[in-house]
């Protein structure tokens, strides 16, 4: 394959590989370049983030007083399900594909994606995706309000604005499906001579895993969409008994798809964690192949565990027992790559930069969201727990004090190789402070919450839960706000920091992305490298 | 009153909390789990056998996860501690060890081999509705609940209650705080007697409900076209509230459950006052039965 040349009335150079294209349009819009369509989706990612962030203060605002003082309760079920469906398939997935398209050819050593053109497709889909979906909130018939997990009948009493909602839905799917295809293609193709599978960096490996899961789960996702869809509109009954359906065979569907999802959310979130460590132990990762095996289970697991989130709709004993002991075994792979991170710390020689920071909290707060979600496998304790905000409790551990920090780590520890800036460590610092102790306590008293009794997607409650509830929305506002921090420092380090960074960056770091200068130029390894086996963080074993 | 109270509790936070927290733990264990105290901590053990088997099951499950935080975190701070660069500190080249994977794999198999036992046992325990002595159908409807006791052909609508309807409307201004029961109260309650086995049939007549009460220990999704079967027993008599557990639509949150448990002769009595008191006895009066699928054991 051909290295991207750009022709615009002059005779490309191969020696300037920092020569980028001209115009507006053509950089951003027509742009075939890995790094570039990464920092798309990273830029995409952060405002749709604190778009979904904005819905959640709307929600925490009406839930810090019983009674409905703000918003409306059909409102206010808008605003939850469009909070997920933005972090979840706005935020978070697309960060993570924003990290791929950087990351990825420079950590193999290959000059760009495999497929540059269908890379540019699939971030460009993203944009007008959410378009549509939140156009559909100043829609007359409103936006969804059944829940991101769309469960019919309740999906299906939306007004037209379903079909937005389910056509939005369709093209994030193409995206992501696009994207995976385009991480294998290039993985297994793309790899630097001497940079072999059991070589390379273990993000690499975790998304290599991810995007097998996203080929495999989206398609399930669509069709169960399609359903609700000809449901709705053309006379089918799928999901409606009085036809001869089942509603509750929606479910099996979507969480079928939902659950690898998880898996989907946070995989890679391990792969980064998984680089960070080393770097800042100044130690090899303990256990590179038993990661990528542990990795590997969980996926595979993750496609036998998915009525763990249906244990209450009067499933048959066995299968109830199944899908227990199921759940409860994808603990034990997990659990191995908490003890391998732990393993990496000991003994080495730590500092404590800001993606260390993150990282280390992630290991804590990760196996917090872990032991709830060990306790929601237990089938008759679940009868307790679910739809209560115990559930929101494990779920936000898992996914902001997990997948979020590591996206903010990932983002200190590589900002400084995309921009040749190094960010300002102590407000760095400040916003890792301010975000994790927000974070803790918007989320722990929800497992009180849940305890109690309260249950989830409520606009509002009996005074028995005032206490903790007013305690969780003011860490709501405080999180909220701590995340203008970490705009200010990523503003500050591309555009007005003085403090240039060096190929290294970190002293423990190891890869072939710490080969390149910081800023990496725009074309990278247009000539595969000699991989000089000592520079990689897992050496030949 | 309440309202000084809960605005006195925000001002003296910390002390509130702590002392909060010691309440309301301790009354929790003592009272019966009628509804949720002010910053209760805990679920509680309920009024039935099968809530406390599953309140052990949850304590048990929480001791073994703070033990496993306990020595994981420990040695996280530890390690954080002492191995630093900034102690001057060589660091470990070590990268691999195939004997503490064994270990640190097959170890916590074991663990949950042994969290299993119990939760199998509670759950075959839970799914044996063998041997009841009479029948309550519930249905779900937006935004309420109807109780049809269907050998006796008495029902009735469940509602949320007159005051807390009056406070919940958007920007009605009014105090919950002067509620105590606000948004767990309703206009009928289901009463039932104790010490008898109760067979419930849940269903709904629109979208997918859950009828939850948290001193029975259980909840079962209400789901339209099908039927799901639970049982209860309950041991203790007294009032328990509970609320929907599944997003049905905008009032989802006010369509609570009030559940009487009485002894056998008082329900007997209230159970003669009801008959013919409600003309909307469908199914009942029309002898038909549900004819959906009885999801099996």
């Amino acid at each position: 394959m051909s290295a991207e040349t750009s022709t615009y009335g002059h005779a490309h150079d191969h020696d300037d590989h920092d020569h980028k294209p001209k115009g507006f349009l053509d950089r951003w819009l027509f742009t075939t370049n890995h790094k570039d369509i990464g920092t798309l989706y990273l830029v995409f990612a952060l405002v749709m983030f604190f778009i979904g962030g904005s819905m959640a203060m709307v929600i925490r605002a009406e839930l810090f007083q019983p009674g409905l003082q703000l918003v409306h309760p059909e409102f206010f079920n808008q605003m939850t399900t469009m909070h997920a469906l933005v972090m979840i398939f706005g935020a978070v997935m697309p960060a993570w594909v924003g990290l791929a398209n950087w990351m990825i050819p420079m950590m193999i050593g290959a000059p760009d994606m495999a497929l540059p053109r269908m890379n540019n497709w699939s971030f460009w889909i993203m944009p007008f995706a959410f378009a549509i979906l939140l156009s559909t909130l100043f829609m007359s018939s409103g936006g969804p309000a059944g829940g991101w997990t769309l469960y019919p009948p309740l999906s299906l009493q939306g007004g037209n604005s379903t079909a937005f909602v389910i056509f939005a839905i369709h093209l994030m799917g193409f995206s992501s499906i696009m994207g995976a295809i385009n991480v294998i293609a290039t993985i297994l193709n793309m790899r630097a001579p001497g940079m072999n599978l059991l070589n390379m960096p273990i993000f690499v490996w975790t998304w290599l895993i991810t995007a097998f899961l996203l080929i495999l789960v989206m398609p399930v996702l669509a069709g169960a969409v399609t359903m609700l869809l000809t449901d709705k509109f053309f006379g089918t009954s799928f999901f409606n008994a009085a036809g001869g359906g089942d509603p509750v065979m929606f479910q099996h569907i979507f969480w079928f798809f939902g659950h690898p999802e998880v898996y989907i959310l946070i995989l890679p979130a391990f792969g980064v964690v998984s680089e960070i460590i080393p770097t800042f132990s100044r130690k090899p990762l303990f256990g590179y192949s038993a990661m990528v095996y542990a990795t590997a289970s969980i996926a595979f697991l993750s496609f036998i565990v998915w009525a763990h989130h249906m244990f209450t709709v009067g499933m048959p004993l066995g299968a109830e027992l199944f899908f227990m002991y199921s759940t409860m075994l994808i603990a034990v792979p997990t659990g191995v790559k908490i003890f391998n991170w732990v393993s990496t710390m000991w003994k080495g020689a730590m500092t404590f930069e800001t993606p260390m920071l993150f990282a280390i909290s992630f290991v804590i707060l990760f196996t917090i969201g872990g032991f709830s979600g060990l306790m929601l496998a237990i089938v008759p304790a679940d009868y307790q727990y679910h739809d209560t905000y115990f559930v929101v409790a494990h779920f936000h551990y898992v996914l902001v004090t997990g997948a979020v920090f590591a996206l903010m780590a990932a983002t200190y520890y590589w900002l400084p190789k995309w921009s040749g800036n190094m960010y300002s460590e102590r407000w760095g610092k400040i916003h890792f402070w301010n975000t994790m102790i927000s974070a803790n306590v918007l989320f722990f008293p929800q497992h009180f919450l849940g305890l109690a009794g309260m249950p989830r997607r409520i606009p509002d409650y009996n005074i028995a839960f005032t206490g903790f509830n007013q305690i969780s929305s003011i860490g709501g506002f405080w999180f909220g706000l701590s995340q203008l921090i970490f705009v200010g420092v990523i503003i500050h380090c591309v555009y007005r920091s003085k403090q240039k960074a060096t190929s290294q960056v970190w002293e423990g770091a190891k890869g072939l992305e710490w080969t390149l200068p910081s800023p990496a130029p725009h074309h990278t390894f247009q000539t595969p490298p000699t991989i000089d086996y000592t520079k990689l963080a897992h050496g030949v074993h | 009153m309440l309202e000084g109270v809960l605005m006195s509790m925000e001002i003296r936070g910390s002390m509130r909390l702590i002392a909060g927290l010691g309440f309301a733990s301790f009354s929790a264990m003592l009272t019966a789990a009628e509804k949720a105290v002010p910053w209760q901590l805990n679920m509680t053990t309920g009024a039935t056998k099968i809530a406390g088997e599953v309140h052990d099951l949850h304590m048990l499950m929480f001791y073994i996860c703070c033990a496993i935080g306990v020595a994981v975190f420990g040695a996280m701070f530890w390690s954080m501690f002492r191995h630093r660069k900034s102690r001057g500190v060589t660091p470990a080249q070590f990268s691999h060890s195939t004997t503490a994977e064994v270990i640190w794999t097959v170890v916590p198999i074991a663990i949950l081999v042994a969290m299993a036992i119990p939760a199998t046992k509670t759950l075959i325990n839970m799914s044996d509705s063998s041997g009841t002595t009479m029948t309550v159908k519930i249905t779900g409807y937006q935004w309420k609940w109807r109780y049809d006791y269907v050998e006796e052909k008495v029902g009735f609508v469940s509602s949320l209650d007159a005051k807390s309807n009056e406070i919940r409307r958007p920007f009605s201004g009014k105090d919950p705080n002067a509620h105590e029961n606000y948004l767990l109260d309703v206009d009928k309650e289901l009463v039932l007697p104790i010490n008898t086995k109760i067979r419930l049939l849940i269903t709904a007549d629109d979208v997918i409900h859950s009828w939850w009460v948290p001193a029975l220990g259980w909840k079962r999704d209400a789901i339209p076209g099908f039927v799901n079967e639970a049982w209860t027993m309950i041991d203790t008599p007294g009032i328990y509230r509970g609320q929907c557990a599944e997003l049905c639509g905008k009032d989802h949150g006010f369509m609570p459950i009030v559940v009487r448990a009485v002894n056998k002769e008082d329900y007997s009595t209230w159970l003669a006052d009801q008959r013919g008191t409600d003309t909307d006895l469908r199914y009942v009066q029309q002898g038909k039965t549900p004819a959906v699928a009885l999801t099996a054991p």
